[in-house]
């Protein structure tokens, strides 16, 4: 029933309105990305503006910083909070917030510490009751917010100081528990990296499967009449992911090499990137992020995707609790306190996840992660002391909101939303 | 130019039919003993006052309230409409006023909501040629179903709405205020939306404050007043005629431009 006045005869099903601009081709590609950045629709670039900002600035100031040396300490670092990040990312995406996840992580260092070394618990039962009582918070805010309608604001506040007393409490007056040195845990929280030809296998993984995948779809969407994109630019694409990839790697083992550590990060985020993009359940999380009635009318249960949201933070927040303790080979009553709260819920929001929901990817845990964890690795090396390391950091988070406020508002006055 | 209940002219029997319906909020009667018909191919328009019942009637079909007696039959044979799902089930889509897309999504994404293709490796291909063809038929004219609905004009977002509810195939389709707030033209998109999903086979029923809309596409004009059945129109009744059957008074604004009108015109005959 396509009248043919406005359809050009022929052309593909979703090019045929004439009022579409041709975005075709590099040029195309190119121009399109410019629209998109300047109705407000940032994706990473705040990122990668801050990271080359950032990594200029302490180079200048200190060498040591770009060492292949301190790269690789830094993705030690990243991987702890990176993984209560992509929690924070799941509570974000449904515009709700997570406040306590330091707590809950320092909480479930603590448990790690008085189940495995305290009460001789295997040590996998003892991180596997620490992700329990971490999937139980989560349940438990779900349940207050549906139930009683308690803003996760509050019930988070509140639990933030509770989880803190609870931590306390259970590691006892002395304060601080020694995990063994020579435990396999600390032996990947601190030393296990992968053998070089492990990590240039790997990162040559992503360039193949980014072509794969794409051609596939191309040609599924070629078959079905749409628009697809050209062999030629999957290629390129690929190739230059490969790349940048193998060269990171390669500087990364002139040093140690690539964390174990790291990747089980990277792991969970390519899988949560999965089942935020290519899962019913990730299309309802954005769509109650968005509009919860909507969603509600549409047959989604509201309530479930909140419950499943909460749940997964609080149990990521509590498997990044019992790195941060293999890390630092104790769980002590400093666990999970000070920034750690404030620097995953940053950096998620400088990755490009808004707070006000249905807007994200697992990916901007990743890349804001790497941004705080480089400001406050470059701090460290000046030697700061950590009052000032505090109020730069909030300033940079300030920045980040600010960033997010302002692109939001883009996006409303261009309807993109 | 009130007409019969059971129209004449079609020989096959309603889609949907309610009888006696009647619906009580605690001591207050929304509605009181409604009849109304829904045959296939039909816009069935429901107008009405604030408070005459439409909106409880709509629900009731959608089955957002249980009426507190009457019947309901659909195809002939009873059914009882207990929860949204059970109407959706039955072949009942509702177009709320208030459109529920998520602006955030794109066309495609939201036209699936909550039905997506293959929940564990979403299949966005065959979603999105499903979609250009869903939107196609309707010959919508939507650019790009990979654009956030955010930037749609508030047509194409009743478009999408409607296409939205055209995707479980139902038979009768229930739009709640489709043109309220839209602009003269959007306006009229829309209308000859409805007239295309009316000629897909579907009954329609369409709530509108407009009588211009209404009379533009209906095919009857069922007035609700105070809950109760006030008559039924063909599209050709005057608009004193049905502001009359709205309001339940005789002295109003239109009827009384309408009698000087008519006076006028008795004066200017020789």
């Amino acid at each position: 029933m396509t009248t043919a006045s406005d359809r050009n005869p022929g052309a593909l099903l979703d090019r045929s309105d004439e009022r579409l601009k041709d975005r075709s081709g590099a040029k195309g590609a190119i121009k399109g990305f410019l629209d998109r950045v300047r109705s407000g629709d940032l994706g990473s670039l705040p990122v990668v503006v801050g990271l080359v900002l950032i990594c200029t600035i302490f180079q200048t100031l200190n060498p040591v910083f770009l060492s292949p040396n301190n790269l690789v300490n830094l993705l030690f670092d990243c991987s702890t909070v990176g993984i209560i990040s992509l929690g924070i990312v799941c509570v974000l995406m449904v515009g709700e917030i997570d406040l306590s996840v330091g707590s809950v992580s320092g909480l479930s260092s603590a448990l790690l510490g008085v189940l495995w070394v305290q009460w001789g618990w295997p040590v996998a039962l003892a991180i596997v009751a620490a992700m329990a009582v971490g999937f139980v918070t989560g349940c438990v805010y779900a349940l207050l917010l549906n139930r009683l309608g308690m803003p996760s604001f509050v019930s988070t506040l509140s639990g933030l100081l509770a989880f803190l007393g609870l931590q306390l409490y259970i590691l006892g007056p002395t304060g601080s528990i020694n995990l063994p040195y020579d435990s396999p845990l600390v032996n990947f929280g601190q030393l296990l990296v992968m053998p070089h030809w492990v990590s240039h296998t790997l990162a040559v993984m992503p360039g193949v499967l980014a072509l794969a995948l794409g051609y596939r779809k191309a040609q599924r969407r070629q078959a079905a009449g749409l628009s697809s994109r050209s062999f030629g630019g999957l290629l390129l694409q690929a190739a230059a992911i490969t790349l940048a990839l193998e060269l990171v790697t390669y500087y990364l083992n002139l040093s140690r090499g690539v964390p174990w550590m790291f990747a089980l990060f990277v792991g969970l985020v390519v899988a949560m990137n999965y089942a935020l993009k290519r899962t019913q359940w990730g299309r309802s999380m954005t769509a109650v992020g968005g509009n919860r009635e909507a969603a509600r009318r549409a047959g989604i249960n509201v309530r479930l995707i909140y419950a499943s949201a909460f749940a997964l933070c609080a149990t990521l927040a509590a498997t990044g609790g019992v790195l941060s303790a293999a890390r630092l080979a104790s769980s002590s009553q400093q666990a999970g306190t000070g920034d750690v709260n404030l620097n995953a819920i940053a950096a998620a929001v400088i990755g490009g996840t808004s707070l006000f929901g249905g807007r994200g990817s697992a990916y901007s845990a990743l890349l804001g992660i790497i941004v705080i964890q480089s400001i406050a690795s470059g701090l460290t090396l000046l030697d700061l002391s950590s009052s000032l390391r505090y109020m730069i950091t909030g300033c940079v988070l300030a920045i980040a909101v600010i960033v997010d406020s302002l692109a939001r508002r883009s996006r409303v006055s261009h309807g993109r939303a | 130019m009130a007409i019969p209940d059971t129209p004449t002219t079609t020989s096959r029997p309603p889609v949907l039919s309610l009888r006696g319906i009647s619906k009580n909020f605690g001591a207050v009667s929304a509605l009181t003993d409604v009849d109304l018909d829904i045959n296939a191919g039909e816009i069935v328009a429901l107008v009405g006052d604030n408070g005459a019942g439409k909106s409880t009637l709509v629900k009731i079909l959608a089955g957002a309230h249980m009426p507190s007696s009457g019947s309901i039959t659909f195809d002939g044979k009873p059914v009882t409409l207990a929860n949204p799902a059970a109407a959706l089930k039955l072949g009942i889509a509702t177009v709320f006023q208030d459109l529920a897309l998520c602006e955030n999504l794109d066309v495609v994404a939201n036209i699936f909501l909550g039905r997506e293709l293959h929940p564990l490796r979403l299949d966005e291909v065959s979603m999105e040629v499903r979609a250009w063809r869903l939107l196609n038929e309707l010959s919508a004219r939507i650019p790009s179903v990979r654009e956030p609905v955010a930037s749609l004009s508030g047509g194409q977002r009743q478009t999408v709405a409607i296409a939205r509810s055209l995707l479980t195939e139902p038979r009768v389709i229930l739009l709640d205020e489709p043109t309220a707030a839209l602009g003269v033209a959007q306006t009229a998109e829309v209308l000859n939306l409805i007239e295309r999903v009316r000629d897909r086979g579907l009954g329609v029923v369409m709530i509108s404050h407009n009588m211009e809309d209404v009379r533009a596409v209906a095919d009857r004009i069922v007035v609700l007043r105070l809950g109760r059945n006030n008559g039924i129109f063909l599209p050709g009744a005057s608009n004193q005629e049905l502001v009359t059957a709205i309001t339940g008074a005789d002295d109003n604004a239109v009827s009384r431009r309408g009698r000087r009108t008519a006076e006028k015109a008795r004066g200017e005959r020789p």
